[in-house]
C-alpha cells in the first residue's frame, strides 16, 4: 500500500479514465486524480501537486505537460518521463501499451514501478477492447456494403444472392482486390449513376 | 539494388517537405532507401521514439538534439543533427484584442519591424502577455526571447511562455488562453483564416537565418549505419535543392497536398511554400524576404556556430555550465559528416564550419571548396553579433 503517492491521470475519455482509476484503487493507490480537459491541466497540477502523472504516450498535450514541468519551479512538479534503462522490458511494455509516466525528481524507482505496471496492464486491456469494438463496427459496415452490392447485381443481372456473391468474389480474385473493395466500387458507381 | 528501410518520425508541418519530397519524388529510392515517414502526435512522442530506437531518424526542432544530448529533454541520449532541413518559416501572431490595443498606441503593422512591434506590445496595457509556442526547446521560444528581452520595457514577469500544440494555437487565441503565439506554417495562416488573429512579424525579421528544423538521429544509429546515413543525406539534399527551384513551387504544393503525410489542403500549404503570407483577413499577401527556404545559401550546412548559439540559450534556461554545454552542443551539429557525405554530390562547402552569427546584413561570397559560395544574410534585428570562436 502506497497511499501517500499522489497520481494524476490525464485522459479525455471518461470511461477510460474511470477504468484506470479503478485499477489503481484496486492496487491500493487511493490518491488518484483525473483531468480530462487540457486547459485545466496547469491549475490541476498546482492543486494536486502529484508525484506521478500518467498520460497516453500519443496524447497531443504531452508537450504542454512537459513545458509546465520544465519551466515551473514553484513546487515539486513531475519533471521527467520515467524510463528505466536498467529494466528494458518495463520500458518496452510501457511503449507498446502506450503509457507514459512523468515523475517528480528523486522519487524512488520501487514506488513508481508497480504503478506503471498496473497502468500498463489496464491500458493494454482498454486498447484491446477498443480494437475489438472498432473491428466489430468495421465488419458491420462492410457487411452492409456487400449486401447492397449483392442487391445491385441481383437486380441488374437477374441472379440469385449466392450467384451475386460468387460474382463479387471472382471479380475480386481476378483483380487481386478484396471483396469489400469491389463491393464499395460498385456501390459508389451505382450512386453516381443514380 | 537491395532496398533498406529507414523509418523517419515527423510532425505534419509544411517544413517536413524535404522528407516528403525525398520519398515521393524517389530521391530516397535512388539511394536504395525505402523512406518510411511516421507521423507523430507531439514532439515529446517523436523524441521518445527516437531515443528508444523505435524510429531511425526524425524531423526535429533545431534545439531538440542538443537539449536531449545535454539531458534536458526526455531521457538523456546523444542525438546529432545530420543536416539542417529548413531555415526560417515561423510567424508571430496576436489576438484581435491585442492587435486593437497595440494600434491604439499609434502602431500599425508593416510585418517587418520587430522593435516597433515590441514597443506597441509592452504599451498595450497588459500586465502579462501570454505567448504560445509549440515546444519548450524550440527556435520559436529562442526568437521570442531574443526579440522581447532586448526591449527597454521588458521584465521577465511581463511575458509568460506557454506550450500549445500548433493545431490548437488558433483556438487558444480565440478562447483567451493566449494573447499571441509564434508558430510554424500552416498554423499562423490558419489562425488568420479563422478570423481570430493577425500576423505581425515573420520569424525571419528577428533573425534572418535561423535554423528551424534539422534531421536528427542518435549517435549510436549514425555510427552503426554509415551507408544509410550517407544515402539519406544525399536524398534529402536533392529534395531540398528541388524544393528551392522557383519553377517547382506549384508542383511542390500539389505533391504536398496530395500526399497523405501532412494531410492539409492546397490553400494551407501554398502561402508558406510560395512565401505569400496574408497577415490579416482581407489584406493583400506580402512576401517577406527569406521567409522559408530549404537549400539556398548553404541552408543545409549544420554550422557549429548555430549549435553554439542554441546551446548558450539552453544552458541559460536550465542553469548549466555555459562552456561545457556549448562544447557538447557544438559537437551535435555534424558539419564533419555533412562534408564527408555530400562532397561527392558536388555540394559546395564553406571553408570554415563556424561563422560569426549575425555578422551578415547582406549576402556575402566566402571562400569555399569550389571557389566561392554565397552566404545569405544572417543579421539579428538589433544588430547583435555572436562570435563563438572569439570567446573560445
Amino acid at each position: 500500500m502506497d497511499v501517500a503517492l499522489k497520481i494524476l491521470v490525464v485522459e479525455p475519455d471518461a470511461t477510460r479514465a474511470q477504468d484506470i482509476i479503478d485499477a489503481l484503487k484496486e492496487g491500493g493507490w487511493g490518491n488518484v486524480f483525473v483531468v480530462s480537459d487540457v486547459s485545466a491541466l496547469a491549475p490541476k497540477l498546482n492543486e494536486v501537486d502529484p508525484d506521478i502523472v500518467l498520460i497516453d504516450l500519443a496524447h497531443p498535450d504531452r508537450d504542454t505537460l512537459e513545458h509546465i514541468g520544465n519551466v515551473s519551479s514553484a513546487q515539486s512538479r513531475p519533471v521527467a518521463m520515467f524510463v528505466d534503462r536498467s529494466d528494458a522490458e518495463l520500458t518496452h511494455a510501457a511503449i507498446s501499451a502506450g503509457v507514459s509516466a512523468y515523475v517528480v525528481d528523486g522519487l524512488q524507482k520501487n514506488r513508481i514501478k508497480p504503478v506503471l505496471e498496473t497502468a500498463i496492464a489496464r491500458f493494454k486491456m482498454v486498447e484491446r477492447m477498443r480494437h475489438e469494438l472498432d473491428a466489430a463496427k468495421q465488419a458491420l459496415t462492410d457487411r452492409k456494403t456487400i449486401d447492397r452490392a449483392k442487391g445491385l447485381l441481383m437486380n441488374a443481372r437477374g441472379v440469385t444472392e449466392e450467384e451475386a456473391y460468387s460474382l463479387l468474389r471472382k471479380t475480386a480474385m481476378d483483380q487481386g482486390r478484396k471483396v469489400i473493395d469491389v463491393a464499395q466500387a460498385l456501390v459508389t458507381a451505382a450512386d453516381l449513376l443514380g | 539494388m537491395n532496398e533498406h528501410t529507414v523509418t523517419c518520425g515527423f510532425l505534419p508541418l509544411i517544413d517536413a517537405a524535404p522528407l516528403i519530397i525525398a520519398r515521393e519524388l524517389l530521391f530516397a529510392q535512388d539511394e536504395g532507401i525505402n523512406l518510411q515517414l511516421i507521423k507523430q502526435p507531439s514532439w515529446s512522442a517523436l523524441r521518445d521514439l527516437l531515443a528508444l530506437g523505435q524510429i531511425d531518424v526524425a524531423h526535429m526542432l533545431s534545439p531538440m538534439p542538443i537539449a536531449m544530448t545535454l539531458g534536458q529533454s526526455g531521457m538523456p541520449t546523444n542525438v546529432d543533427a545530420l543536416m539542417v532541413l529548413s531555415v526560417n518559416g515561423t510567424v508571430i501572431g496576436v489576438s484581435n484584442d491585442l492587435a486593437r490595443d497595440m494600434e491604439k498606441t499609434g502602431w500599425s503593422s508593416d510585418f517587418e519591424s520587430p522593435a516597433a512591434a515590441a514597443t506597441a506590445l509592452f504599451a498595450s496595457g497588459r500586465k502579462t502577455i501570454r505567448i504560445g509556442i509549440p515546444f519548450p526547446f524550440s527556435m520559436h521560444r529562442m526568437l521570442l526571447e531574443h526579440w522581447l528581452s532586448v526591449h527597454p520595457s521588458f521584465r521577465s514577469k511581463r511575458v509568460e511562455i506557454i506550450t500549445v500544440p500548433p493545431p490548437r494555437m488558433a483556438q487558444a487565441v480565440s478562447n483567451g488562453t493566449l494573447d499571441m503565439f509564434c508558430v510554424g506554417e500552416p498554423w499562423g495562416t490558419a489562425a488568420v483564416q479563422q478570423g481570430v488573429a493577425s500576423l505581425i512579424l515573420p520569424g525571419s525579421s528577428i533573425w534572418q537565418f535561423a535554423p528551424e528544423k534539422v534531421l536528427g538521429a542518435t549517435r549510436d544509429w549514425i555510427e552503426q549505419n554509415p551507408t544509410l546515413c550517407n544515402g539519406l543525406m544525399r536524398a534529402i539534399y536533392r529534395a531540398t535543392q528541388w524544393l528551392d527551384d522557383p519553377g517547382n513551387k506549384p508542383l511542390a504544393v500539389e505533391i504536398l497536398a496530395r500526399s497523405q503525410h501532412i494531410d492539409l489542403p492546397h490553400e494551407a500549404i501554398d502561402p508558406a511554400i510560395s512565401a505569400q503570407i496574408v497577415p490579416c483577413l482581407g489584406a493583400k499577401p506580402v512576401s517577406p524576404p527569406h521567409f522559408l527556404f530549404f537549400n539556398n545559401n548553404a541552408a543545409n550546412f549544420p554550422w557549429r556556430s548555430q549549435a553554439a548559439w542554441i546551446s548558450e540559450r539552453i544552458a541559460a534556461w536550465c542553469g548549466l555550465d555555459q562552456d561545457e554545454a556549448t562544447r557538447r552542443g557544438k559537437a551535435c551539429f555534424r558539419s564533419d559528416l555533412y562534408r564527408g557525405n555530400l562532397s561527392a554530390l558536388g555540394v559546395d562547402m564553406p571553408g570554415a564550419s563556424a561563422k560569426v552569427e549575425g555578422a551578415l546584413k547582406n549576402p556575402l561570397a566566402v571562400k569555399s571548396t569550389k571557389g566561392q559560395l554565397i552566404l545569405g544574410p544572417d543579421a539579428f534585428f538589433d544588430g547583435a553579433i555572436f562570435d563563438f570562436d572569439a570567446e573560445d
